[in-house]
């Protein structure tokens, strides 16, 4: 991390990385015949050129800072959360039976109630998978993927039996009672003469969202229990040496994690869609990954990704409606900044770094001192057992 | 400075297999070699010394492609060559042994000696070549090792066979060896020298690095002096002597041995009885370990390695399981695994582990966060929820300045620091502890001879303070001097217990190899 100034790191790369990924979505669609520069104008007036553009962008942007954090999190104690998709699926549940089946008399209480239950169900379902990575060496990923099957499933067994109010065909829970309704960005920011965001779904949610963004900053960064968790992440022998528990940081961190994750569901469930509905998450779960990636799993760059994702879903959604690109073509071009931020960041990030490792040889930072590896070094390499 | 006499070792050719002429390079401000010349005659071993950060690495990876000097030249054979990447170096006759194998580990031997070496598409003939070439090399250089045994399985020493065997199967004529012996016990480090003999009876010139004097002495012919990055001298081995290689190293006057009063032991600290180990493969490592250890000593345990110390120190440190009895300040321990390293820490005992690489230190933290590792949830680092970053950068200044890290700068992640200043931040924070009872593994292992008189002094002074220590050191040097009383290990048993002044190293050597009795 020494090669390069922080800003380049946090900036640059991914800047660069997001440029190549527009110039390859440009071929694509002059490809099929249409004109990207018209396409990146309704992308950036449909996702930006208005307050109700704002209002969905912040929306889908709320749903990806918290599995993005959820991601985020968990990749400082080197766990790979794939089921942020299934843990914001079971919050969802925890959100529905808080608000249809007890009585709260204002939105604010509804709130607490709400996340608190919607944070349980998540942790809830993230227990599992840890406590076999914990215990028996289950590896998350696997079992968090399958644990995205598992909620999908009995969401899908309780929305079209026990929740599904009689006489209705919709696979949904009924409405959520109007004290448990969140206030919306509308409703926020309007006055009688201008009204703002009009019937968009962004809502109080965002800035649960934000505050989370500096809490976990602050968890992982600040205290003793994040301290812990990079501890193990980085080192799991030095952990031991420290007395770092591997069980208690393994379940801990992704009791947090699913936790962070299953929050999202006060955003969709009970901010937008004010019941549970079938398939709520919609691949928020997997687009956290790529969040979490491209942010560096840094609470800002998940924060920033968030948004560049909610620019992209809200942009693409206009893509589609204005011009005959098809909806699947958005797909592509966020594969392409997926791709492109995340699995290539290596293209871009070592020729930068040569660059400035050129460029600094004359100007003193940090000096790297003759002892540290060469180039051709990577990660130190475990020193073999003495046998 | 003094580029002395070359006259040693006149070899019929005259033109030497390597010279540097004015090597330069800089990182930033720091001056990592300053303008370097160095004749390295063909058919002899060369030896490089220097503490850690003198430069030597830095000097060789120019040699070897990794870097580029920022001036001078490079002459192989007297040619003017251009080492643009390590292929080049190879194609000029260029092999390097690492001090970090470069394997594969779950390949064979053969395979990982084909890797990047491969005839053609199919691997078959290469490998067939190849093993006909391991045969004729093993039986030319005593370089033997079975080229079907894959690597995770064999030992530290044959792997470094297996590296050599790289760079000879890739026609190097040159061949540098960092640091070869750090990780070897000493029948490894004395066969590896048998091999290197053997390479320059067949003309192959070598050129060894390392910081260990004894090695410089016992096998090279001539010795280049590293310090600050500059080559304070070059000199035939047979004309100098080992204290004159450690001031030309340091700059000034080395003690080589420990200077201590006798010691005055107290009560007894720790009591170990019956300890023993089975791991995971349901080997017996520890086989009924009996010792207690009191006040104001050190207790050195010899051996080579892999006969138990680690594991001892394992089960002291709270990171292993065993049965058995041990008590610390006459409260039993808890042996089971319920109780962790953090435990062990509240009773008073610190541990500056073998491995600090592996365990002492996290590499990617920065040195202020290390000086907290495993005391990280004290309240000296607390301030109400969150942690006292300041008061840890400060604890960590101060840390720096009394064990003399350098660059002090709190701020630097671990892994930018040298072996020595690495092992210095990992001793200050177990040291400072004010443990009653230190656990040291190989405390000077990878680290310079400056910081190993530094470290050596703070481990006696811990000791006249009152303190207890238990000294893990394969160096059998380190426990000679170090120790009051020394125990000698073997295949899970303590063979003898000596006292240090009354001992020596040819009694202890046999104990070593398992040779017990009244022989002994």
């Amino acid at each position: 991390m020494d090669k390069m100034p922080r800003w380049a790191d946090i900036l640059l790369v991914p800047l660069i990385s997001l440029i190549l990924a527009a110039a390859i979505s440009a071929l694509v669609i002059l490809a099929i015949g249409e004109n990207p520069w018209n396409a990146l104008k309704i992308m950036v007036t449909g996702a930006l050129g208005s307050t109700y553009a704002w209002g969905y962008t912040l929306y889908y942007a709320t749903n990806f800072i918290f599995t993005g954090l959820a991601v985020a999190l968990a990749n400082h104690a080197r766990l790979f959360n794939i089921g942020a998709e299934g843990q914001a699926a079971i919050g969802g549940l925890g959100v529905a039976l808080v608000a249809l089946y007890l009585p709260w008399p204002h939105w604010t209480l509804a709130l607490l109630g709400a996340t608190a239950a919607a944070a349980l169900f998540g942790a809830a379902w993230a227990a599992i998978p840890a406590f076999l990575q914990a215990k028996r060496g289950s590896h998350i990923v696997i079992t968090t993927i399958m644990f995205n099957f598992i909620a999908a499933a009995l969401l899908n067994y309780l929305l079209v039996g026990p929740l599904k109010p009689s006489g209705t065909m919709e696979t949904a829970t009924a409405p959520f009672p109007p004290s448990t309704h969140l206030p919306s960005f509308q409703d926020m920011f309007s006055t009688a003469d201008t009204p703002l965001f009009r019937g968009t779904p962004a809502n109080v949610t965002f800035f649960v969202a934000v505050l989370l963004c500096v809490l976990v900053w602050l968890l992982i960064w600040k205290t003793r229990l994040g301290y812990e968790i990079r501890a193990f992440g980085f080192s799991e022998g030095a952990a031991r040496y420290a007395g770092i528990g591997a069980t208690k940081i393994i379940m801990v961190t992704m009791l947090i994690s699913g936790g962070l994750a299953g929050l999202m569901a006060i955003n969709n469930t009970m901010g937008e869609a004010e019941r549970l509905i079938l398939n709520a998450v919609e691949g928020a779960g997997f687009i956290g990954i790529a969040v979490a990636l491209m942010g560096r799993s840094h609470p800002l760059g998940v924060f920033l990704a968030a948004i560049l994702f909610g620019f992209l879903y809200q942009g693409g959604a206009e893509l589609s409606l204005w011009t005959s690109i098809p909806r699947e073509m958005v797909v592509v071009i966020q594969a392409l900044v997926i791709m492109f931020t995340g699995a290539l960041d290596n293209m871009v990030r070592m020729p930068l770094e040569r660059l400035f490792a050129r460029r600094t040889r004359s100007t003193p930072l940090a000096p790297p001192g003759p002892t540290l590896h060469p180039p051709g070094r990577m990660a130190p390499p475990s020193t073999p057992a003495a046998e | 400075m003094a580029v002395a006499s070359q006259a040693q070792h006149q070899s019929p050719e005259t033109i030497p297999a390597i010279e540097l002429r004015g090597i330069s390079k800089a990182f930033g401000p720091v001056q990592a070699n300053k303008d370097i010349s160095i004749r390295v005659m063909p058919g002899t071993i060369h030896g490089i010394i220097g503490e850690n950060g003198a430069g030597k690495s830095t000097l060789m990876s120019i040699l070897y492609g990794f870097y580029h000097a920022d001036a001078g030249e490079i002459f192989i054979n007297g040619q003017r060559a251009t080492i643009t990447d390590s292929q080049a170096a190879i194609r000029a006759g260029i092999g390097m042994v690492f001090q970090h194998f470069k394997l594969v580990e779950n390949f064979t031997v053969l395979e990982n000696i084909i890797l990047g070496a491969e005839d053609s598409g199919l691997l078959r003939p290469s490998l067939a070549r190849a093993r006909r070439e391991l045969r004729q090399l093993a039986d030319e250089y005593e370089l033997d090792v079975n080229p079907d045994a894959v690597i995770e399985e064999i030992g530290v020493g044959f792997q470094q066979r297996v590296e050599i065997l790289k760079a000879l199967y890739r026609k190097a004529d040159i061949l540098i060896l960092d640091e070869p012996t750090g990780v070897l016990t000493p029948p490894e480090a004395d066969h590896l020298f048998r091999i290197l003999h053997n390479l320059r009876e067949q003309g192959k010139t070598i050129i060894l690095i390392t910081h260990k004097l004894r090695e410089i002495m016992e096998i090279t012919d001539t010795v280049s002096v590293m310090r600050r990055g500059e080559m304070t001298a070059t000199v035939a081995t047979r004309d100098t002597s080992p204290p004159q290689l450690a001031e030309l190293m340091v700059g000034r006057k080395v003690l080589l041995r420990v200077d201590k009063k006798p010691a005055k032991p107290g009560r007894h600290v720790l009591e170990v009885e019956n300890l023993r180990v089975v791991d995971a493969k349901g080997v017996e490592r520890l086989k009924g370990v009996s010792f207690s250890l009191r006040q104001g000593e050190i207790l050195g345990l010899a051996g080579v390695a892999g006969n138990g110390q680690s594991e001892l120190l394992e089960v002291l440190g709270g990171t292993m399981r065993a049965t058995g009895a041990v008590r610390m300040n006459g409260q039993p321990l808890d042996l089971s695994g319920r109780q962790d390293a953090r435990a062990r820490r509240e009773v008073g005992i610190g541990h500056v582990p073998e491995d600090r690489q592996q365990a002492g230190l996290i590499l990617d933290f920065a040195a202020w966060e290390n000086i907290a590792l495993g005391y990280h949830h004290r309240d000296t680092y607390s301030k109400g929820l969150l942690m006292d970053q300041a008061a840890m950068r400060a604890d960590t200044v101060a840390k720096m300045g009394r064990f003399d890290v350098r660059p002090p700068n709190p701020l630097l992640a671990a892994k930018n620091f040298s072996g020595g200043n690495q092992q210095k931040i990992v001793v200050a924070r177990e040291i400072e502890a004010r443990p009653d009872l230190l656990l040291i593994g190989q405390p000077t292992r990878g680290v310079d001879i400056g910081a190993i008189e530094f470290i050596h002094k703070q481990i006696v002074a811990l000791r006249d303070q009152g303190k207890a220590i238990l000294l893990v050191s394969v160096e059998l040097d380190e426990i000679l001097s170090l120790s009051d009383r020394i125990a000698v290990m073997f295949d899970g048993r303590i063979m003898g217990e000596r006292v240090a002044s009354q001992s020596n190293a040819n009694e202890l050597g046999l104990l070593m190899a398992g040779v017990t009795g009244e022989a002994a």
